[in-house]
């Protein structure tokens, strides 16, 4: 399992691992009975695995939200959903590649699904712009959104950018327009909607399809104001302290729970969603599912007037 | 030796013989200008010589917009929390209430404009760089909402740098509750007009600022999402001259029209009575 997608705080599983493939060859080879000392070694990497899962920073889980192999939109749209139908462009100036969307049927039910998508790999990337949209993008979504909404069925969001794109282009055609009138329709729109953040809930390019009923994170997931980086670059000058910053933002999923800013976290298998993703699939299938019951017997008038009052309700302050 | 012992007249300060205060003088940061203070303020802190607009006060945008003595604030008694506990955040809240004179970056309230009830939100760019966290968000939700509820219009003065990063998460849904509660008001057309100044930018410019049935700017304010040096970090080159001005805004259609400060009031009020239609009458009536 070693290569180069290894994150660092991984490496000690790393050493195990080889002893264990070691012993596996030595044993098919010699035809030595190795099976109890596998186990052995298997147990103390189950183990190990969990310590280090069950313990990780919030700049750690920062890099598994990020994991070049972490499942993306189009991972779910292929493990949990069927007769996926992908739908194209804004129909005012080109198709972004860094959101993709399109009706898909879940346990039955038609949905329209729409979700931010990372490349699998650097060609992948550079086509998807590392899920970094442009305006289209965000106006793409808006038009699927709509199309939801006028054939009554739910909308589910996948929540994975860095951000929106900061780019001359993207300022040109209105980036920021873009965001504030999708977050202003998803507060007011006529039907169910789940978001999710499966990867990483990059500021206002992740809330631009992240006002819902319902707003989910994976547990290695994380949803935040800035970068880790971002808001140390500001605040101590230094890019590198990132890991104090991520510490202060709060942006793990626990601490949005706590927040009141999302109503249930999604458990990972162990070793995070990408070292399991039939597993993390399930997962995420089951919950939408119970969800999208409870959600379907309100009324859609209900839900708007609920979303309005939930978001009302956010924040911090006290009053003299 | 002594034709050269000239006697010395004991030398006056040039300032205190001419009794002109420091502060008299003036000078435009951008052509250089020099003028009386007088003239600058006359000028509602736009450059006499090159039109410069500088920094306007929230209290001086207030008194612009209203009709005189018909200001009356509403929740001024919000506070900010320190929800996360963030580094130096409380720190940070005191020097700005200090330096403001405000508890926080937005002041609320129910005015008049030339006779029309109106409630109007100004931001404060000096309290921590205008930035949105929980307060401002409350009270312009609270504002829109009261909107709502008494059929009268929103106008927003904008400015900031964007969410406000020491409440972390929390800031980022403040653009989610404004907007919910904007919602409403465009539920009910209800008229909403946002002003933007110098800069508008992040959360705010992505959420409220941009959300205006009618998106006003004044000359040369800068308006956008991101900001110009994360955008030259990422794109690695330089901007074109201009780039994000009131007047880029302006010829990409992202906003409706470029107002000098000293015809905000009148196109504000202009606009309102277009807009208003009928209901305005009913207004009248009532108030």
């Amino acid at each position: 399992m070693a290569n180069q997608y290894t994150l660092d705080f991984e490496k000690p599983l790393l050493e195990l691992e080889r002893q264990i493939d070691e012993l596996k060859r030595v044993g098919e080879e010699g035809k030595i009975d190795v099976d109890s000392e596998l186990q052995t070694l298997q147990a103390k990497l189950d183990s190990l695995r969990q310590e280090i899962y069950h313990n990780l920073t919030p700049m750690q889980r920062v890099a598994v939200a990020r994991h070049q192999r972490r499942p993306a939109t189009l991972d779910y749209l292929s493990s949990i959903f069927t007769d996926f139908v992908e739908l194209h462009g804004d129909r005012l100036f080109r198709d972004d590649p860094a959101i993709v969307g399109g009706w898909a049927r879940l346990a039955g039910t038609s949905v329209m699904v729409i979700g931010h998508q990372k490349g699998r790999d650097t060609r992948d990337n550079l086509k998807r712009n590392f899920g970094m949209p442009h305006p289209e993008g965000y106006r793409k979504a808006l038009r699927l959104m709509r199309m939801a909404a006028k054939f009554h069925a739910p909308l589910i969001t996948l929540i994975d950018t860095p951000g929106a794109y900061p780019g001359i282009a993207a300022e040109e055609r209105g980036q920021a327009e873009a965001l504030a009138t999708n977050i202003i329709e998803m507060a007011a729109l006529p039907t169910q909607s789940i978001a999710v953040v499966i990867g990483e809930g990059g500021s206002g390019g992740a809330l631009a399809l992240g006002v819902a009923d319902r707003v989910l994170m994976f547990e290695n997931s994380v949803y935040s104001v800035i970068t880790p980086e971002g808001c140390a670059a500001i605040l101590w000058k230094d890019a590198t302290q990132r890991e104090r910053a991520a510490e202060a933002l709060k942006l793990t999923a626990s601490d949005l729970l706590k927040l009141n800013i999302i109503d249930e976290v999604i458990p990972e298998p162990l070793g995070g969603a990408h070292y399991d993703p039939e597993g993390a699939g399930e997962a995420l299938r089951s919950v939408l599912v119970r969800h999208l019951g409870e959600l379907r017997k309100i009324r859609p008038e209900k839900l708007i007037k609920r979303r309005a009052e939930k978001y009302g309700a956010m924040g911090a302050f006290a009053e003299a | 030796m002594a034709w050269f012992k000239k006697e010395r007249k004991p030398r006056v300060s040039q300032r205190a013989r001419l009794e002109i205060p420091a502060d008299t003088w003036e000078k435009c940061g951008a052509c250089g200008h020099i003028d009386i203070r007088e003239r600058f303020e006359k000028a509602l802190n736009v450059c006499p010589e090159c039109g410069n607009h500088r920094r306007f006060s929230a209290e001086e945008y207030i008194e612009l917009l209203s009709d005189e003595g018909t200001w009356k604030e509403l929740n001024a008694g919000l506070r900010a929390l320190d929800p996360l506990q963030f580094e130096h955040y409380p720190e940070r809240l005191i020097s700005s209430q200090k330096k403001t004179g405000q508890p926080d970056g937005i002041s609320t309230g129910v005015t008049r404009l030339e006779g029309m009830t109106l409630h109007l939100g100004v931001m404060n760019f000096a309290f921590m760089g205008g930035s949105m966290g929980s307060v401002v968000g409350e009270k312009i939700a609270r504002l829109a909402r009261r909107s709502a509820d008494k059929r009268t219009p929103l106008v927003l003065v904008c400015t900031s740098g964007g969410a406000r990063m020491q409440e972390g998460v929390l800031s980022l849904m403040q653009m989610a509750k404004t907007s919910a509660a904007i919602a409403q008001l465009r539920a009910l057309s209800i008229p909403f007009i946002t002003i933007l100044t110098d800069p508008t930018t992040g959360g705010v410019s992505a959420s409220f600022a941009m959300q205006g049935d009618v998106i006003l700017a004044e000359p040369g304010a800068v308006i956008g999402f991101a900001g110009q040096r994360v955008i030259k970090q990422t794109i690695g080159q330089d901007l074109p001259e201009g780039f994000q001005t009131a007047e880029f805004l302006l010829e990409h259609g992202q906003i409706d029209e470029v107002v000098p400060r000293g015809s905000l009031r009148e196109t504000t009020a202009r606009l309102l009575r277009h807009m208003q239609g009928e209901r305005q009458q009913s207004d009248r009536a009532s108030a």
